[in-house]
């Protein structure tokens, strides 16, 4: 058997759907919720990949080193308020997170 | 099928499998170390994906960007926060039905998707920066041919929000205690003799009053 870009795409799409699970599952932690965060971008990393491969397109490659980009931002940005957050509350239940009462 | 065509379908298998098994894992460990640990592996297991789809050089991004600094950027903080996990996951289980169905109807959408929709004939001719033989070109040299000419501008920005992710991670996180003594070099080239030394004309048998501190 070979290995086609729906295999490829299969295990990203599953690993999309575990990102969404796990936002949904641990509504309280923001720890986890951000994990999750980099799991979705992970599978779409995965999908750019696949097709930049499938399709013999470098551009795929391209935008997936910007998503990695974007995504170590955000992942650091995130951490940085999490953390002034603590100091604040003492908590990062996300119910906590009130204030504004959006 | 011989070894040497088995091989790649053995390690996209495997591959595959542990980074289903721990994104997983992730969202379902009861320790937050865990799950970082568990994000290192999918990560890890992600960029082998990468190197069996012929894009080394983002699996190596992966490798050093991702398990080397954001996941451990995660662990210190999972690490440094002083948290009671156990009361987070209480409840966790309320919203396990609805999370559930919604991830099953997203995966229905996707498995529809991708099973009523096929490429035209020509769309590989449509390719704006068609891959290089790997004998000719490697993958590294190839994406830096792109990014460094049609993609510069982009290439730039994302170096930018980089910079400003950065900037504002440290200010975000930076705080000024108080009664911290620091140098002071402007204060310190300002300061004149006058202002740290008096000369008193000390009288025999009288002593010397205290010298009041100026400035």
């Amino acid at each position: 058997m070979t290995i086609g870009l729906g295999h490829y795409l299969t295990v990203a799409a599953i690993l999309f759907v575990f990102g969404v699970l796990g936002i949904f599952l641990n509504r309280k932690n923001v720890i986890i919720i951000l994990m999750s965060v980099e799991l979705m971008l992970l599978a779409v990393n995965i999908n750019l990949v696949a097709f930049s491969t499938y399709l013999q397109d470098m551009v795929g490659q391209v935008f997936a080193m910007f998503v990695l980009t974007v995504a170590a931002a955000e992942a650091a940005i995130g951490l940085a308020i999490l953390v002034v957050y603590f100091r604040g509350r003492g908590s990062i239940a996300v119910e906590d997170i009130n204030q504004m009462k959006g | 099928m011989d070894f040497s065509s088995m091989l790649p379908v053995a390690a996209f298998w495997l591959f595959a499998s542990i980074t289903i098994l721990s994104g997983l894992l992730v969202i379902l460990a009861k320790n937050p170390v865990h799950s970082v640990l568990w994000l290192i592996l999918a990560f890890f297991s992600a960029a082998g994906l990468f190197v069996l789809m012929g894009a080394e050089f983002l699996a190596m991004l992966l490798v050093i960007v991702y398990v080397g600094a954001v996941a451990v950027l995660f662990l210190f903080v999972v690490m440094m926060l002083d948290i009671n996990f156990v009361e987070l996951r209480q409840g966790i289980m309320q919203n396990a039905p609805i999370g559930v169905v919604v991830g099953l109807v997203l995966l229905a959408e996707l498995g529809t998707l991708g099973a009523a929709w096929h490429f035209g004939d020509d769309v590989a001719k449509n390719a704006a920066a068609p891959t290089p033989v790997v004998e000719q070109v490697e993958n590294t040299a190839a994406l830096g041919n792109i990014i460094y000419t049609d993609y510069i501008f982009i290439f730039q920005m994302s170096g930018l929000i980089l910079l400003v992710a950065m900037i504002g991670a440290i200010v975000l996180t930076h705080r000024t205690r108080p009664g911290v003594r620091r140098q002071d070099v402007s204060k310190q080239n300002a300061r004149r003799p006058e202002d740290a030394y008096e000369l008193v004309d000390v009288e025999v048998g009288k002593g010397v009053a205290l010298p009041t501190k100026k400035g």
